[in-house]
Formats: structure tokens, sequence, C-alpha cells
């Protein structure tokens, strides 16, 4: 019996042993956002702070529930979300910020309560098949999607943030019989479901489907791996329709953070100018900058396009929505 | 004589008290799921719903297609290598058992890489779209492969154990070969194939690995998919408790179909004169070639072809394999050590109430990965916040769900200790605990490991309730598996599928070679 109390107590400490959250050189952060693309600014975090990061990777709406569920209890320091919409849903739970963030980016790209930043601008696009379709062949409109002629074409990946945040965009741009019209004309042409972004684009690139919806830059992401003559293309849509959405990915403080200077040192990083010029000298990385002077890849649209592109919706207002745009996408099929 | 006097002692209390004390933390987290999903109104909303029943009939139409293709395979090839005279057939029955070592998700992946889009034969014939390998054909072809051989394993056992004298009495009657297995041989061996078809059923109704990667609308798939997708996390525990109906159900259909069986004696043991095949020689080499050729070759070639393409930036899974291998060793541990207490009281004190712990331990049979991993979740978060997104809880899931594989190791081998050896010590002057430790504990050492190492085998392969309740960071090797694989980054996925096979298959031969197929894992 005494040997077996001594291995439960091993089993505990062993258990214990990775929890480290109290100390002040560990943050932790949440990251709705995608391990390839993010890793490399948190390395360099740790370089510049000696602050060791420890990221619990997930879907911004996963990530999102789970800091609900947590409370108080929650290890998190920080939350990098994909869109508006998670950050938005926690916003009780998020410290203000101080201006010196907040004023680093246009009031449209940050919550109008003070609670979370936008750290990056992107772009809602149809990605499609060059060898299978040309500009002019792609619709200027999402709603033609529901077309049959689309029929087991088109690629989604329904429980990506970014393609909640444009359902949300949706449901507050033309009202919410005409996106639930729109989600089961789309979910009657038999779209595939994928994952993530990344392998819907991979998918258009074989010809998979011969278009797909997502963000701007994953097309870059996907021609580093596979060459510049991969066939494929993204097509901006053109004026305010739903599928020209440009949201933010953002970050925010936990309240409550047992290191909150650290983590609003992490906040304030992702803004810095050399984090934002990040998005444009990387290869593979074509986000927006969302500081002021730093211009995004040539081809990528730039700031002051941005802001007058897409249907006018508010990105604060998205947190309130995204119950309801998640319950609307079970409702349709595309998370059941 | 020596059970029914040791049934009046009353168990001691320091055996009691800690086997009290595994049960309730074990019926913990679940109670509380209960409580999480039946709190809430929404919740007979979501019972009731169109969505919610179809979910339950995909399932059921998985379970059924899987456990009938299983017994079909396992029993002829069963049949095939222990009472016909195939060429081989020694040969052909150790290669037929061995997709026991491929945990179900690596059988997915393996199918995905061959025949998925972008997978090996897309790019070998250079053709566009092969035919849809996702959704029902695709998880039927991964969960069959990966659980035909539990029927095969049992039956077989139960083939060489028939006594041949009632086929030849049959046969002595003028019957014909296919007559005599259906109405003669069959009938013997249906107990041990209702078991396998069982376990195949379980195994299915749990599988979260292969249903989400063919992206087929089963229960846990659906589970987890709310669980990450909905900001209301109801809808996950009701369907969790959905899940946990309908494993009681298979449960108890199957005790009830065992009690209609009629069992004839075994007879007296007499070498089996094998069936002469004749004609059929062909054809049943070129079945169990197909059969087992496929089963073999297609993971072989999918691990080699996939581990070749991304070994110019292969990152080596060893951090991973750590972290698999310690966590699971941990588990191991820590399950026997819980299952003991409950072992002893079961076998030395046997009565209603030790009756009831040993019944209520082996829970975690009808508990699902997936059911484990929520109601953790929600239990951890809320109330145990320190061992939350630690190791430590991650192993007490682990233990949860594989208490009773310890368990049934442990007991196999206490039933065979002699309690009269237990109670020389105790008359020596040794109390009940001291005497069980020292003498009874070490005695029954090789079942105890036996069960340890199921559990870390199981541990190994677990994959829904490591994906939800690991700490941050902590990848094993089953996580990365499903991670490249779920985004078809198949060249990323063979060498950690490849490092998890190696590691278990050594596990898997030394354990089938014991024979205990009744106590298999899920996955």
């Amino acid at each position: 019996m005494k040997r077996s109390m001594i291995l439960l107590a091993l089993v505990a400490l062993a258990g214990c042993g990775g929890n480290d959250e109290g100390s002040n050189d560990t943050l932790t952060v949440y990251s709705g956002r995608e391990e390839e693309l993010v890793q490399p600014l948190f390395e360099r975090f740790e370089e510049e702070t000696g602050i060791t990061v420890e990221v619990r990777y997930g879907d911004s709406a996963e990530l999102a529930a789970t800091i609900a569920e947590e409370g108080d209890n929650s290890p998190a320091d920080v939350f990098f979300a994909q869109d508006p919409g998670s950050l938005g849903a926690v916003e009780d739970r998020l410290a203000q910020l101080p201006d010196s963030i907040l004023n680093r980016v246009s009031p449209k790209f940050r919550d109008s309560e003070r609670r979370w930043v936008g750290t990056s601008g992107r772009a809602r696009v149809i990605v499609y098949n060059t060898d299978e379709l040309s500009a002019a062949e792609v619709p200027d409109s999402v709603f033609e999607l529901t077309d049959p002629k689309w029929r087991g074409k088109i690629g989604i990946a329904p429980t990506n943030a970014s393609f909640q945040a444009f359902v949300t965009a949706m449901r507050l741009d033309v009202g919410e019989e005409r996106t639930r019209e729109w989600l089961e004309g789309v979910e009657a042409n038999n779209p595939k479901f994928y994952e993530k972004n990344t392998p819907v684009v991979e998918a258009t690139a074989a010809g998979e489907v011969e278009l797909g919806l997502v963000n701007h830059y994953y097309l870059y992401l996907v021609k580093e791996e596979l060459g510049e003559d991969a066939p494929i293309e993204n097509k901006y849509l053109p004026g305010d329709d739903p599928g020209a959405l440009v949201s933010v990915a953002g970050a925010g403080v936990l309240d409550g953070s047992s290191n909150e200077s650290a983590a609003r040192s992490f906040v304030e990083f992702l803004l810095s100018d050399d984090s934002q010029r990040f998005y444009v000298d990387e290869a593979e990385e074509a986000e927006i900058p969302l500081v002021d002077g730093i211009d995004p890849k040539p081809g990528v649209p730039t700031l002051a396009e941005l802001e007058s592109r897409g249907p006018s919706v508010d990105l604060s207002s998205f947190g309130d929505e995204l119950e309801r745009t998640l319950e609307l996408l079970n409702e349709t099929g595309y998370t059941s | 004589m020596s059970d029914a006097r040791a049934g009046r002692r009353r168990a001691p209390l320091s055996l009691v008290l800690p086997a009290v004390a595994v049960v309730s933390l074990l019926l913990l987290p679940f109670a509380y799921l209960l409580l999480r999903a039946g709190g809430s109104s929404r919740g007979w909303q979501i019972l009731w719903r169109r969505a919610t029943l179809e979910l339950v009939w995909s399932t059921g139409l998985l379970v059924a297609g899987v456990t009938l293709a299983s017994v079909a395979i396992g029993v002829s090839l069963a049949w095939l290598t222990t009472r016909t005279d195939l060429p081989g057939r020694r040969l052909w029955a150790l290669a037929a058992a061995l997709p026991l070592v491929i945990p179900s998700y690596v059988a997915a992946f393996c199918l995905l890489g061959a025949f998925g889009p972008r997978g090996l034969l897309q790019q070998l014939l250079g053709v566009e779209r092969l035919p849809e390998i996702y959704g029902y054909w695709g998880a039927l072809l991964a969960l069959t492969l990966s659980t035909y051989p539990y029927v095969l394993l049992l039956t077989s056992a139960a083939l060489r154990g028939l006594d041949p004298s009632m086929e030849e009495a049959a046969r002595g009657l003028g019957r014909q070969n296919l007559y005599v297995f259906r109405r003669v041989t069959l009938p013997a061996v249906r107990p041990a194939i209702g078991a396998g078809a069982l376990l195949v059923a379980l195994y299915t109704l749990s599988d979260f690995g292969v249903v989400s990667l063919m992206r087929y609308d089963a229960l846990t798939r659906a589970i987890y998919l709310q669980y990450k997708s909905l900001f209301d996390r109801t809808p996950a525990a009701v369907l969790a408790l959905v899940l946990v109906a309908l494993t009681a159900l298979v449960l108890v259909v199957e005790g009830r179909s065992r009690l209609r069986t009629s069992r004839s004696s075994p007879g007296v043991a007499r070498r089996q004169r094998p069936h002469e095949l004749g004609r059929w020689k062909v054809p049943a080499l070129v079945y169990c070639g197909t059969l087992v050729g496929a089963f073999l070759a297609v993971p072989a070639t999918v691990l080699g072809y996939w581990l070749a393409r991304g070994l110019d930036r292969a990152e080596s899974p060893l951090g991973e394999a750590i972290n698999s291998v310690s966590a699971s060793a941990l588990a191991a541990v820590a399950a026997a050590i819980a299952a003991l207490p409950i072992a002893l009281l079961a076998h030395r004190y046997p009565g209603r109430g030790t009756r009831l712990l040993e019944r209520l331990s082996f829970a975690g049979n009808a508990l699902p990965g997936i059911v484990i991993a929520l109601s953790l979740v929600f239990f951890a978060a809320n109330y145990a916040s320190p061992i939350y997104q630690t190791l430590a809880l991650l192993v007490f899931a682990y233990v949860v769900r594989f208490l009773p594989q310890a368990l049934a190791g442990t007991e196999s081998s206490l039933a065979s200790v002699s309690p009269r050896v237990e109670e020389a010590a105790r008359s020596l002057g040794r109390g009940p605990l001291r005497a069980a430790f020292t003498v009874t504990v070490p005695l029954a050492r090789s079942g105890i490991l036996a069960g340890a190492a199921l559990v870390f085998l199981s541990a190994m392969k677990e994959l829904p309730a490591t994906l939800l309740l690991r700490p941050i960071g902590f990848d094993t090797l089953a996580t990365e598996i499903w991670r490249f694989t779920s985004v078809g980054a198949y060249s990323r996925a063979a060498a950690p599928a490849l490092v998890l096979i190696a590691v278990s298959a050594p596990l898997v031969y030394l354990l089938s070679s014991r024979h205990r197929p009744e106590a298999t894992e899920h996955g």
C-alpha cells in the first residue's frame, strides 16, 4: 500500500510538472490561427523578450467556447483569434486595452469597447482552379453559387472562423432568411467540406473542386508549397457583396490573466512595425498589415482599398452574432 | 468451499476505502455529464430532433455493416486456417491476424493515402477523380480491416477446441460439407463468434478516428463537431448520452442472445482431421491471398510510399513518441494500482457490495473515449482546475477508459492464486492488507503485468480523449497522425504512424499469444 501511495503521488506530480501558469516568464496563448501561419511570430516574441509562449491551437470558435466554459479558471492569458466574432463572443472575459495599442489601427478594425484589436487584415475571396475556369467564369457574387451548375464543385471549411465571420456578415447584410436560403442552396449543391482553409486551396489546385470560399492569403501559402505555376488564383468579388467581406484577425488580453503585462506586451508586439512587416517580407505570408505606412505585398489590396470594400457591417457586433451563426450552420447541416 | 467461507468474512476497510474511492472517481465525471445534459431544458429538445435520430440510424448502420463484414471475413478465414488442408495455413493464420497492430485511424489514413484525393493511386494513374472513398464505404472498410482479427482469433480458438466427433457423425449420415458447417460447426462456435461480434460492435460504436477522417456522420464525430463548432455545448453532452445508451443497448442485446445459445460439452480433445478442400483449394487460396494481401499490402505500400515522399522534410516524431509512451506508461501503472483493491475485494470477499463495485468499474467499457473526454473537460474546467489541462487529467481519462482491461488481467491471475496461501500468511499474524500485498500480489504479477500492458497499448492508440484533454503543446503520435491526415498531409502522417505500429506490434504479439482476447480495447 505504501508503495502504491508513492506511485500515486508520483503520477500526480508528473501531472503537475507541465502546469506552471503562474510563473512570470510563461505566457499562455489560445490561438485560433493556424500553427503554420503564426508559429514564426511566437518564436520572434520569445527571442525578443525571453518569455516562453505556450500555445493551444484550435478553431477560434472552439477556443472561445473553451474560454467561456473555463470561466475564471482559464489558463489563457491571450486569445489570438481568426475573426472578430470569436473575440467578441468572450468580450466579457477580456480586459480593456490601452490607447497605445488601440490607436495603432483604424477604429474600423478594433472593438468599439476597447476589448480587442485587429492585428492583420484579410479579404474573403473565391479561389479558383485556372485550368477549369477563367476569371470571368467565376461568379461575381456568392449568391450565384446556389446555381446547380456548381454542383460538387465548391470547397468550404465550415468549422473555420473566417467562413463563420463571412456568414455573420451575410446575416447582418441581407438578413437571416436570405442567408438561410443561401446556405441551403449551396448545401443542395453538394459542396465538399474541409477541415481548414489550406486544404480547400490545395483541393482547388488539385482539381478536386473548381472553386473555394476562403481568405485571400492561403493562395500564397499553397503556392509556396506547390510552386508558382500551381493552377490557382484569387478572385476578389466586386462591390458590397458579402463575399467581399474584409475582416481582421485579432487579439485580446484575458481579464484576470496571471500575467497581464506580458499578455499586453504580446499584443503590442503583434502590432509593432516589425511584426506587421512580417506579413509583407515572408514569402508565404500575404495578410494585410493594419498599421499605417506599411503596404501589403504586390497584388494584395491595400488598407485604403480594403476600407472601401465589402458589405458595410460593424466588426464589433460580430461577437453577439456568433452563437446564432453557429446554430444556423448547425441547422443547415454544415457542422452536423 | 474456501470461497464460501471467505464470503462471510468482513472485507477490511483498508481495501474497501480505496476501492470505493477509485470507483467514485471513475463515475464522477459521468455523473456530471448527466447533470449537465439533463439539467438544461434544451436537452430534451435536442434529443428528439430529426438530426439526432438520423445520427442514431447512421451509427447503427455502420455498426451492423462492420459487424457483419468482420464476422464474414473472420469466420471464413478462421475455418480455412484451422480446419482445412489449405496449403501454408499456419502462415495464413499469422498473416491474417497481423492487422491487429494497425489502429483503426491508421487504417483510415492508409485508405485515404491510397485511394483518397491526391492519394497514391491518383498520383500513379494520373487520373483526376477516383470514386469517392469518404463516407460509409470508406469507414466500413477501415473499421473492418482493424476489427475482423478479433472475430478471427476468438473463432479460431473455438474451432481448435471443438470435438470433431459431431462433425464426423453428421458426415457419417451422408451430409455434405457445407451442410455440416452450417448445421453442426457453426452453432458450436456461435458463442465465440458472438463474443467477437460484440467486441467489433463496441469498437465501431466508440470509434472516433475513422468516422471523422472518413467524414461519416456517426455519433462520435457529431459529438466532436458540435463540441467544436457550437458555442453552446449542451448538444454535445446530450449526444454523448445517446451514445452511452446505444452502447448499453448493444451490451444488453448480446447478454440476451448469450442466454439462448446452448452449449455442448467440449468432449474429448482429439486431433481433428482437416477437411480436404479438393477442387476448392485454388479458390480458397485466391480468397485468402486477396484478403490478406489487400489488408497487409495496402497499409505497407501506403506507409512506405508516403514516408519516402516526406523524407526530405520529415521531422523526427521522437518527441511525440516520448509523450505517447510516458503518458501511456503512467496510465498503465495507475490503472494497475487502481484495479488492485477492486480485484482483491471481488475475489477474496465476494458479496453483493464488492460485486457492485466491480461491475461499476467496468463502466469504462460502455463509455466511449469521446464521452469520457467531454465529461472530463466539463468537470475539470469547472471543479478541478488545478489538474485541468495537465497530464494528470489525461492519465486519469485513460484510467477511466481502460481500467476494465487492468481489472481483467489482474482477476485472471488472482483466480489461480489459492486463498489458502494468503490465509496461511494471515494465520502467521499478518494483517489482511499486508498478507494480500506480500503474498497474493506477487503471485498474481503476471496477470497484473498483462493487464497493465493492455492498458499501455490502448492508451498509445487512444485518440479522442487525447485530442480533447492533452496539455498545451503535448503532441502524441496519435494526435500527429490525426492532425496531418485530416488535412491531407499524408507524407507527414506516415512517420508517426510507423512509429506507433513499431511500438505496439511486439506488445500485441506478446498479448495475443497469451490468448486473452476478451479484454481488448475500443479505438
